[in-house]
């Protein structure tokens, strides 16, 4: 069932409203038609939960709370199938849980989204606090080789605005589509405007009768290497399976063409748009010698070392990483060409600085912090000079 | 109990034809295995409660049971190891008007996948769960299962099975299932009435088949041919209703005799509003 977009507004209430991350990804969900949430508490992302059992049956949309985030997971895929826009939130112990069925959704093309309110691991580690941790995680946790998209808002109103994007990701590539968030950005209250239209993208839908339909192949119409999505009780008769399968969807685990041409489509279908996916804020580039390269939480340090180091008369520029995976490789390398120095900021011992350091053809240092607590830009500056 | 089968509506060769994806031909079940069984007397509930196959969607986990919704033509999810029934969730509170039908293995339902399926209960989800119940993990070679009788050898359990075996069906009443049946495959006529009877009940069934793996169980077992086992389930069940009668009415012979057998039959039913009826009452009066 779709929202009216007028009734979801009516619900949400103000336009204007002084709200927190994890409420902001509630919004941003509902606001993209999101009408299933399969939830399991955990700090510090419960609240996306707790707001979507509020609003949820307002809407007429599912909320339920599953027995632990492994059935999350698999619940919102099931109900992806049975054509919801479906979406969870959890946050590093939860997340590392969901890896296996992360891969069974991109294995079979499933259109899901996947909050991380990331916290500070290995283990239970530092449930309240904000971290970057789980970036590498993201891309490489599941098991076997896949791609996936993850974006990296830094404000409340990006974070609604970002979950909507998501969505819409989700929808057009068949495939799993993170929000890379963290503690702090959870839990911290900006101002917020709730937007006044939307462009909403749905699933291409089959247009040709069931014994045409190509459940797992090239698209028929709309992209190329994503093929329609014939929901379930549609009448395509579709077999969903996460063992390797040929173009019908059947088991085909000994053939190794069979294989390759599934796992390459799936990983190109993501890397082909790769420049299309990237997403850069820069400020004060145009005569940058350094460049501050950072994404979500930390880039609002980046912003203080940025201001800083302005004051002090260093050619200091801001480039800041809107989405994380697929991982903008042309920007980082056309970044190296201008300037001398690149200092990664993050909020992990190194995990996208590695990234990095792969495409830049100047000097990467990193500015790393752990702990729960966010860099001073005097600590990011030491790394500058 | 449901009422007796009203004769052959269609035969057995056009049930293969009308419910069957021929391109999945062969399978890949071994001789003697119960699967076919339980496959065919699902397909003769389907086909004698009506149900529409553009709107049945089949979802299983990981085993050789698992592989069942592959072989009929219909919409289904092969999801991961134990957890069909988290999947499950989604398909049918997302969607009330599908018919959702689960296959596990006792592996995949109560090994792994024991903390989906008790909550899965416990929610009351209307969905029917057939359990094929083997005694051991078959697809990955015979290793023990938590369904193993005590004694029993497996690949892990060379010296044989030293822990208490669950009993799912148990387990299922006291989580909160709403109807739970168990048979062997051997009596084809009451699991497919007790089948249709889970289809019909509007709340959580759970269907244990008890159904003989020869390739991984049987030969370890002692049980070398396929009669072997289907003896060994004989000897070891009783009907429910003579289990009760025995305790009520029996010699004390008798009584020792039935005490440790496996009861079978239809053994829970009980009326009770499901969850997504549940869900639809709060949307119905929020939305208001």
């Amino acid at each position: 069932m779709k929202y009216d977009f007028q009734k979801v507004k009516k619900v949400l209430g103000k336009e204007k409203q002084f709200i927190h991350g994890d409420t902001a990804l509630c919004y941003g969900a509902l606001l993209a038609g999101c009408n299933f949430y399969g939830g399991y508490p955990i700090t510090p992302a419960s609240e996306v939960f707790e707001m979507m059992s509020k609003f949820m049956p307002k809407l007429g949309g599912v909320c339920i709370q599953m027995e632990d985030e492994i059935a999350s997971i698999a619940s919102i895929i099931g109900a992806s199938w049975a054509g919801a826009k479906a979406f969870t939130a959890t946050s590093g112990p939860g997340f590392s849980l969901m890896q296996e069925n992360f891969g069974y959704a991109c294995m079979t093309e499933t259109p899901v989204v996947i909050a991380n309110v990331q916290r500070s691991g290995p283990s239970t580690g530092q449930p309240t606090l904000g971290a970057q941790g789980d970036m590498m995680q993201v891309r490489y946790g599941s098991h076997g080789d896949f791609e996936i998209i993850a974006l990296a808002p830094n404000t409340i109103q990006e974070t609604m605005e970002f979950t909507i994007k998501a969505f819409n990701l989700a929808e057009e590539y068949r495939a799993p589509v993170f929000i890379m968030a963290d503690g702090d950005l959870g839990h911290m209250r900006e101002m917020i405007t709730i937007p006044d239209k939307l462009e909403l993208f749905d699933r291409k839908k089959p247009k040709v009768p069931p014994e045409e339909y190509v459940p797992f192949g090239p698209g028929q119409y709309g992209k190329k290497k994503v093929p329609e999505f014939g929901v379930f009780g549609t009448g395509y008769h579709t077999y969903v399976t996460g063992l390797t399968h040929n173009e019908q969807g059947f088991p085909a685990t000994d053939d190794q063409e069979e294989h390759d041409l599934l796992v390459r489509r799936l990983c190109e279908k993501i890397t082909d748009d790769r420049e299309k996916l990237t997403d850069i804020e820069e400020r004060n580039m145009e005569d940058a010698d350094v460049a501050l390269v950072s994404y979500g939480m930390a880039s609002r340090s980046a912003l203080g070392a940025l201001n800083m180091a302005r004051k002090q008369g260093d050619n200091v520029g801001y480039f800041r990483l809107k989405n994380i995976w697929p991982f903008p490789e042309k920007a980082i390398e056309e970044l190296s060409e201008k300037v001398d120095k690149i200092v990664v900021i993050e909020m992990n011992t190194g995990q996208i600085y590695h990234k990095v350091k792969e495409f830049a053809d100047c000097e990467v240092r990193l500015a790393s912090k752990i702990g729960g607590e966010p860099h001073s830009p005097k600590e990011i500056l030491e790394e500058v000079e | 109990m449901a009422e007796q089968m009203e004769g052959d509506v269609i035969g057995g060769k056009k049930i293969q034809e009308k419910y069957l994806r021929d391109e999945m031909m062969p399978h890949i079940f071994c001789n003697g295995c119960g699967l076919g069984n339980v496959l065919d007397y699902v397909l003769w509930a389907v086909e004698k409660e009506g149900f529409d196959m553009d709107k049945t969607v089949f979802l299983s986990g990981i085993g050789c049971s698992s592989r069942i919704p592959g072989y009929i033509d219909a919409d289904a999810l092969h999801t991961t190891h134990g957890r069909a029934l988290g999947f499950a969730t989604g398909v049918k509170m997302a969607n009330p008007e599908l018919n959702v039908i689960v296959f596990t293995g006792d592996g995949d339902c109560i090994g792994i996948g024991g903390n989906h399926f008790i909550h899965a209960a416990r929610r009351n989800l209307n969905i029917t769960v057939i359990a094929v119940n083997n005694y051991i993990y078959g697809m990955t070679g015979g290793q023990v299962a938590p369904t193993t009788p005590e004694g029993h050898f497996g690949t892990t359990a060379p010296y044989g099975n030293i822990e208490s075996p669950f009993d799912m069906s148990k387990m299922a009443i006291a989580a909160g299932a709403t109807y739970v049946a168990r048979w062997p495959v051997y009596r084809p006529n009451q699991p497919i009435n007790s089948i249709r009877e889970g289809l019909r009940n509007n709340g959580f069934s759970f269907i244990e088949m008890m159904s003989p793996c020869t390739t991984a169980y049987g030969r370890r077992n002692k049980f070398r041919e396929i009669k072997d086992l289907w003896d060994f389930y004989i000897d070891n069940t009783i009907l429910k209703e003579e289990y009760e009668m025995t305790m009520k009415f029996g010699s004390e012979e008798e009584k020792e005799a039935a005490k440790d057998k496996i009861i079978i039959g239809e053994l829970h039913k009980i009326s009770k509003k499901p969850l997504e009826d549940r869900y639809r009452d709060l949307v119905k009066e929020l939305m208001e």
